[in-house]
Parts: C-alpha cells; structure tokens; sequence
C-alpha cells in the first residue's frame, strides 16, 4: 500500500481545490446571468411570465440541490443526453444559484420606494430608462452585499458535486480517507481548506454592507 | 379653452369608491387649492391627472388632449404636467445637478450643456445656485423640495401638480417652499395643490376646492369661500384646521 506522508495529502487537496474554486466559479457565473434574465423577465409585470419566474424559483429553492444534480446527472443520460459530471454539476448549480439570486434582488428592488417609479415616470422616463439611470443603480448597491454573502452557499454546494463523481475538493477528501484511514486529519483539512475559502468571501460581504449602508 | 378639465370622472379601489363624479375646469394660470380632510380623495385627484392613477368614469382632458395611464401617453403627458411629491422622490444617487438634469437630456435630448445651464437657471430661481454638486441627502427637506421643484420646472411644464409638498417638512422650512410656489404663481405658472396650509390658500390661490367623501363638496374663490364658508362639512373642516 502507497504512504501518503502530509505533504502529499495537503498537496493533493490543494490541487482539487482549483477544481471547487474553478465549479464555484463557473456556477456563479451562469447563476448570476441566467438570475439577470430572470429578472429582467419578471419586471416586466407580465403575469404569465411573473408566473413561470416565480414557479422556477420555487421549483429550485424547495427541493435538494443534490436531487436537482441526480436529475441533470442521471435523469438527463436516461433521457439519452450523454452528459459528463463536470456539466451536470455546473448546470444544476447555475440553476440552484439563480433561484436564490433572482429572489435576493427582487427584495433589493422592492426595497426601492415606489416614489423612486413615480417620480421618474411623472419626468417622462420610459419604463426601461427609468431601470437604467433610476433603479438598477441603486438596487445593485443594495444587491452587492447578499450576492457576495450567497456565494458562500456556492462555493459549499459544489461539494455535492463529488458524489456524481465530479473529483474535486470532497471527492478528493473522500478518496485520500479511503487510502489513509485518517478521517479526522483528511476532512479536517478539508474543511479548513473551504472554510479558507468563504471565511473572505463573508468578510467582504460585510464590509460591503458596511460600506454602502453608510453612503445611504 | 380650459388647460386641465375633468368630466364625471369616477374611480375605485376594488369596491371602495374614492372619486364620485368630480367636475373640475381649471384655467391657464390658475393657482387651485385642493383641500379636504385625508381619504376625501384629494391625492387621488390629483394623481388622476397625470395618469399615475387610472379612473374607471368619465374624462379628463390636459391642454385638449385625453389622459390615460398608459405608459406612452403618461411619457407625453409628462412634458406638460410636472410633479411634486409629498417625499421629494429625490434620486440619492444622482447629485443635485444630475438630478435635475436627468430628464431634460434623456426625454428632450437636450445636450449636457444645455441641460446644465437650464439646471442652473432652475436652481437659481429656487435659491440653490450653489447646491448643484451636493448629493441629495446634504440637504435640509426645505431644500431638497426646492430641488424636486427645480427639477419639475426643467421641463417646462404648464402645470405643476404639487401633492401635500410641505406636510413632510419641519414648521420653520415650509416658508421657504411656499415662497417658491408664490413666485412661481406670479409669473403666471398653472398650480394645482393639495395642501394643508390655508394661509397659502387664501392669499396666493385663486380658488379653492373642497372635498368630502369623494365628491367636491363646495368650490370658489378663496377668500371668499375660506371666510364664509356655505356648507357644515367645510365650516367644520375650516374650524378644525385654523
């Protein structure tokens, strides 16, 4: 049996971690473009369209990430669509991102009060112009603070990806456990590894709010 | 031919029926008081006249042409009809200056230039020449109102709907709006109000029009209504306020 001395463990985590960092991007990435249609989509203040955006929302946000990601893993193969790990892992978190993103701003842009509408409608804005210099401005400052802070929840997603197979931080955690039998020094590490991961992201989150709070 | 004219106009919230047929003729340059206890539908009124609001009855017609609240004609109305609101509605991103220059560049495609001095000018006739790069939130609610006035007038509208614009204003900065208002009506600029302040009503309206439960109760000139007033609700109303 091959010894795996620290050294090799740490190392080996850390290159999965460019894997987890690399699916946390990806995934916020999409989440944040498909949430920008969505609600792009959703203030249009048709119903039908408020309708299918609301039931998305519900649909992602009521059930397990790790169902969602069987569904797009398995269920799409069955389907006769061959998909790898790594795809299924980035379409079903961008899908599970943009849930929670599409609801967090859609509180940013209620926050907003309703004089902010009027006022630029009674100046002759149409309702696209009145987004663009009236309310995206200001509601993007309140988003940035919730946005960062939920990318957390991203980054500590993907680790569902391992059990699809996707080789990255836990599945790697997993394997290095399985040739070692050291559960507690492996998992620790790992945890600490994510933990270095969104400890920041958390941080800034905070001085986000901060910030802005202030300037308003 | 009259500017603002209303014809039976009737609206409901639901089952709740706010406006009961309103009649109104307003002229070119006519300062009208619009004063009513809260839930007589005066705010209601107003906002019906720029299509913030719809009605389900009747007419209104601005400069001869109809008012509805849809989104394209509420965009021509608006280069007719400025607004004030009771909030300011002030955009706190946007510096004074850029506030008021917001509209006249995006909607009259108007170059920055030229916006800027017709913000300027504006500003200087609200007596805030000196506030254009000040953010919204530096200014006293006196001030920040004379803003949302002077950004009203960059548009040159031919009325101005002014609705409860110093209720949110602390005792000693409502002169200094009200002076505004006063200058504005000597040059001959079309105001409709709804408004608490009496005094203003009496000396600087040329009419008054009380509303009751929906319906405009009694109207006419303002001094004499307001000193001997005809029906109880607005004696009553009269006493309860001076």
């Amino acid at each position: 049996m091959i010894q795996f001395s620290n050294y090799d463990i740490i190392s080996n985590l850390l290159f999965a971690t460019q894997w987890t960092i690399l699916l946390s991007l990806a995934a916020f990435v999409g989440g944040t473009s498909v949430a920008l249609a969505l609600t792009a989509a959703r203030l249009t203040r048709n119903s039908l369209v408020q309708k299918c955006v609301h039931l998305y929302v519900e649909l992602f946000q009521g059930t397990p990430l790790l169902m969602q990601m069987f569904l797009c893993f398995f269920g799409l193969s069955m389907l006769g669509y061959e998909i790898s790990a790594w795809s299924a892992a980035i379409l079903s978190l961008t899908l599970f991102t943009s849930a929670f993103l599409v609801e967090i701003w859609r509180g940013c842009i209620d926050t907003l009060p309703k004089g902010q509408w009027e006022a630029s409608r009674c100046l002759g804005l149409s309702f696209l112009q009145t987004l663009r210099f009236i309310i995206l401005p200001q509601a993007i400052r309140v988003a940035l603070a919730p946005t960062v802070g939920f990318s957390v929840q991203v980054v500590k997603g993907t680790a569902l990806a391992s059990i699809i197979g996707f080789v990255e931080l836990t599945k790697v955690g997993t394997m290095l456990n399985n040739a070692t039998f050291e559960p507690f020094k492996v998992f620790a590490l790992v945890a600490l590894i994510y933990f270095a991961l969104c400890y920041p992201l958390s941080l800034y989150s905070k001085h986000l709010e901060k910030k802005f709070h202030v300037s308003r | 031919m009259s500017l603002v004219n209303l014809h039976q106009v009737h609206k409901y919230y639901g089952d709740n029926h706010v406006l009961k047929g309103i009649d109104l003729d307003i002229q070119a340059g006519e300062v009208v008081s619009i004063i009513g206890k809260s839930g007589s539908g005066k705010s209601t009124l107003l906002r019906c006249i720029n299509g913030l609001e719809e009605y389900q009855q009747g007419g209104i017609t601005l400069d001869g042409k109809e008012v509805t609240t849809e989104d394209i004609q509420v965009r021509c109305l608006a280069l007719s009809v400025g607004m004030i609101f009771q909030n300011f509605n002030l955009f706190p991103h946007m510096t004074v200056g850029e506030n008021i220059m917001l509209a006249p560049t995006i909607v009259l495609k108007k170059s920055k230039a030229e916006a800027a001095a017709v913000a300027k000018a504006m500003l200087e006739k609200v007596g805030l020449a000196e506030k254009f790069d000040s953010y919204p939130e530096k200014l006293s609610g006196g001030q920040q109102q004379r803003v949302a006035i002077a950004r009203a007038l960059a548009m040159s509208p031919k009325v101005l709907l002014c609705d409860e614009i110093t209720s949110a204003l602390d005792p000693e900065l409502v002169g200094e709006v009200l002076k505004v208002l006063e200058q504005l009506a000597q040059e001959g600029m079309t105001l409709i109000l709804v408004t608490h302040e009496m005094n203003f009503a009496r000396d600087v309206g040329n009419r008054v029009v009380f509303m009751h439960q929906g319906k405009v109760w009694e109207e006419g000139d303002s001094k004499q209504l307001l000193s001997s007033p005809q029906t109880d609700e607005l004696k009553q109303f009269i006493g309860a306020v001076l």
